[in-house]
């Protein structure tokens, strides 16, 4: 037992060692440009809002009981369930990606992983005006029904729920199949045979072995895409077409159009403590998943 | 957007740690939307008066509210917004009285554009463009001529699907004030009630809530009938002669963008030579011309040409027939109130 605890001990000591003001420039970075500017605003969501806008300096907890009135409680769940239901969808295609892409021949690998990230490349609203290019009424979905054949009215595909599920399964998909790849091409191909030669046949193999052995990077996918959905403001805004407002649309339009700052700061607190809160999860969930990895 | 959002996030941290003098106190801090005047303007001032001015831009009204309150307006010298906020600023005592003596060329403004109900005789205040808020469509696809406000809010079963409304709240919740005959500064809860009751409704035979791209809309042929303001209308009309824009019978809003000099501004003689020389006829009559926005100075109007009144019959919009119309004011307190409407509206199915 002990061969296998010292190495621990030795990388733990190693970073001790490491000189503290290696990190000094990201610490300051951080507190300078992320840290303070959080604790402003939440400072903010305890005071009132100026009669013009601006900010009335006088406590209060209105702003954070407002969170919990039903309207704004319902913006939240309903923007937790397009979270969810984009990280959902985007674990399913990513996953499916990824699993072929580690199948792929090594050679292959590194090209089909840089085509699943060359989206990445191009700027987030170019690849969202994409979508409104092929979904709206005059588009190229519409244009090629036509073109085939098809002469009734589409059902409407643009600025819908559905608008905004596509775009973010889209735009987020690239990080679960590097998230899933990660683990699924580590897979020691030995396992799987190993389970094969026990008797699994090649479902039972994947739901048994392979599957558990790679539910962290699952859970990080997941977790990446629904704490970037729960927050989005622009997808909601183009492919929704304004008509449903995800909680990052209201966070925007509290600072930008109503002018009530401390309510925005107290909607936006909300929103980062359930983002620190799921990332916390799932760094636990993944550390516990890799520790149990090497009981095994 | 979201690099843009970036960047006012941190201009808006900025703002709240510092509080003043993050621009630099040599020159002329002049505030303005981009493209909402010349883009030699600066530098033809620059070159007239001897003086330095340097123009800075803001996205939106409570963009520079924010860093005006912020900074209690020291920073900048001239700003334009529109008149609810130059009533806020002149509220929160940031904007300068007005000195007339300074501004001869106030001369060219119609005598009704010293009338305006935010700021009568203009004491902290001067109009740079007005306008309306009404119907913008496509005269070949929509059938008969609207004449409503519920055109828009109850259309017709063959434009269901086709308009959009403006998504600014006091416009969107303006829409169905005026078509109730209401006032569109009310504060009055039940007639808020009734405003949002029939705006649900609507929500379910809109296309879109749109605010930037409502005449592009137009034209491509996605929306046939569109809620606008006069002058965005006109870009359609420019791109397509069958969109027509028309003030329903219930009435519109009349807005005013203005030009507000600040109280803390520590280069006052500067900022009104620069209001002055924005309302000679050439420099004025430049809005007019090329962002197709009517601008209350009587002989910049008198320069546009028949031709162009009648490509652009809104632009020929007589500035009495324009007082008509309710101004848009600040409310104050209810404000918080028609946000919390336009997100009841939003958040229902």
């Amino acid at each position: 037992m002990h061969w296998r605890i010292a190495p621990q001990i030795q990388a733990r000591r190693m970073i001790d060692r490491k000189p503290l003001y290696l990190m000094t420039p990201a610490l300051a970075w951080l507190t300078a440009f992320m840290v303070v500017p959080c604790l402003m605003i939440l400072a903010l969501a305890f005071f009132q809002r100026g009669i013009y806008g601006g900010i009335d300096y006088t406590f209060t907890l209105e702003n954070i009981a407002l969170v919990f009135d039903p309207l704004y409680a319902n913006i939240f769940l309903k923007s937790a369930f397009i979270a969810g239901l984009s990280a959902t969808i985007a674990v399913v295609i990513g996953y499916a990606a990824a699993f072929a892409i580690a199948a792929a021949p090594a050679n292959r690998q590194a090209m089909l992983l840089f085509f699943a990230v060359l989206p990445f490349w191009s700027n987030y609203l170019v690849r969202t005006y994409a979508w409104i290019v092929m979904l709206n009424r005059e588009g190229l979905i519409a244009g090629a029904a036509q073109w085939l054949g098809y002469d009734g009215e589409l059902p409407k595909m643009l600025y819908t729920e559905t608008a905004v599920v596509i775009g973010l399964v889209y735009n987020y998909l690239p990080f679960v199949i590097l998230a899933c790849y990660a683990p699924l091409s580590r897979l020691n191909p030995e396992i799987a045979e190993a389970s094969r030669d026990l008797g699994g046949n090649g479902w039972t193999t994947f739901r048994r072995v392979i599957l558990p052995m790679t539910v962290p990077g699952i859970a990080t996918g997941f977790v990446f895409v629904f704490v970037l959905s729960i927050g989005n403001f622009v997808t909601p805004a183009l492919l929704g077409g304004g008509q449903f407002q995800m909680i990052g649309n209201l966070v925007y339009a509290q600072f930008l159009t109503a002018n009530d700052w401390p309510f925005g700061a107290a909607l936006s607190m909300f929103l980062i403590a359930i983002m620190m809160g799921l990332l916390t999860l799932q760094t636990y969930a993944s550390e516990r998943a890799s520790g149990a990895g090497r009981e095994e | 957007m979201i690099k843009d959002f970036t960047l006012r996030g941190v201009a808006v941290t900025a703002g709240l740690a510092v509080s003043a003098g993050m621009l630099s106190a040599e020159t002329l801090v002049v505030s303005n939307w981009d493209g909402y005047m010349a883009p030699d303007a600066i530098d033809a001032f620059n070159k007239a008066t001897d003086n330095e001015a340097e123009l800075v831009l803001h996205g939106t009204n409570e963009e520079i509210m924010g860093k005006l309150i912020a900074s209690k307006g020291k920073g900048y010298d001239v700003v334009f917004v529109s008149s609810p906020f130059a009533e806020a600023l002149n509220n929160l005592g940031l904007a300068e009285t007005l000195d007339h003596s300074k501004i001869p060329n106030i001369k060219n403004l119609y005598p009704e554009a010293m009338e305006l109900s935010h700021d009568t005789g203009n004491t902290f205040s001067i109009p740079y463009a007005w306008g309306t808020t009404g119907l913008c469509y496509r005269s070949d696809l929509v059938e008969g001529t609207p004449d409503s406000w519920m055109d828009l809010l109850a259309p017709s079963d063959d434009l269901k699907g086709k308009t959009t409304m403006l998504a600014t709240d006091r416009w969107l919740l303006g829409a169905a004030m005026l078509a109730k005959g209401y006032s569109v500064n009310t504060t009055d809860d039940a007639e808020l009630a009734a405003v949002r009751d029939q705006l649900i409704e609507t929500k379910g035979t809109l296309l879109a809530y749109d605010d930037t791209t409502f005449y592009a809309k137009l034209v491509s042929g996605e929306a046939e009938m569109v809620h606008a303001w006069d002058g965005w209308c006109n870009y359609g009309i420019a791109e397509n002669a069958d969109i027509k824009y028309t003030i329903p019978k219930e009435g519109s809003d009349l807005w005013a963008d203005t030009m507000v000099i600040l109280k803390n501004s520590e280069h006052k003689d500067a900022a009104y030579a620069f209001v002055n020389f924005i309302l000679a006829p050439e420099n004025h009559g430049w809005a007019a011309e090329n962002i197709l926005y009517k601008v209350p100075n009587k002989p910049a109007m008198e320069t546009l040409s028949e031709e162009f009144i009648a490509q652009f019959p809104n632009m020929g919009m007589a500035p009495d027939e324009l007082m008509a119309f309710e101004q848009l004011r600040d409310v104050g307190e209810s404000q918080r109130a028609y946000s919390r409407i336009v997100s009841e509206i939003k958040a229902s199915n």
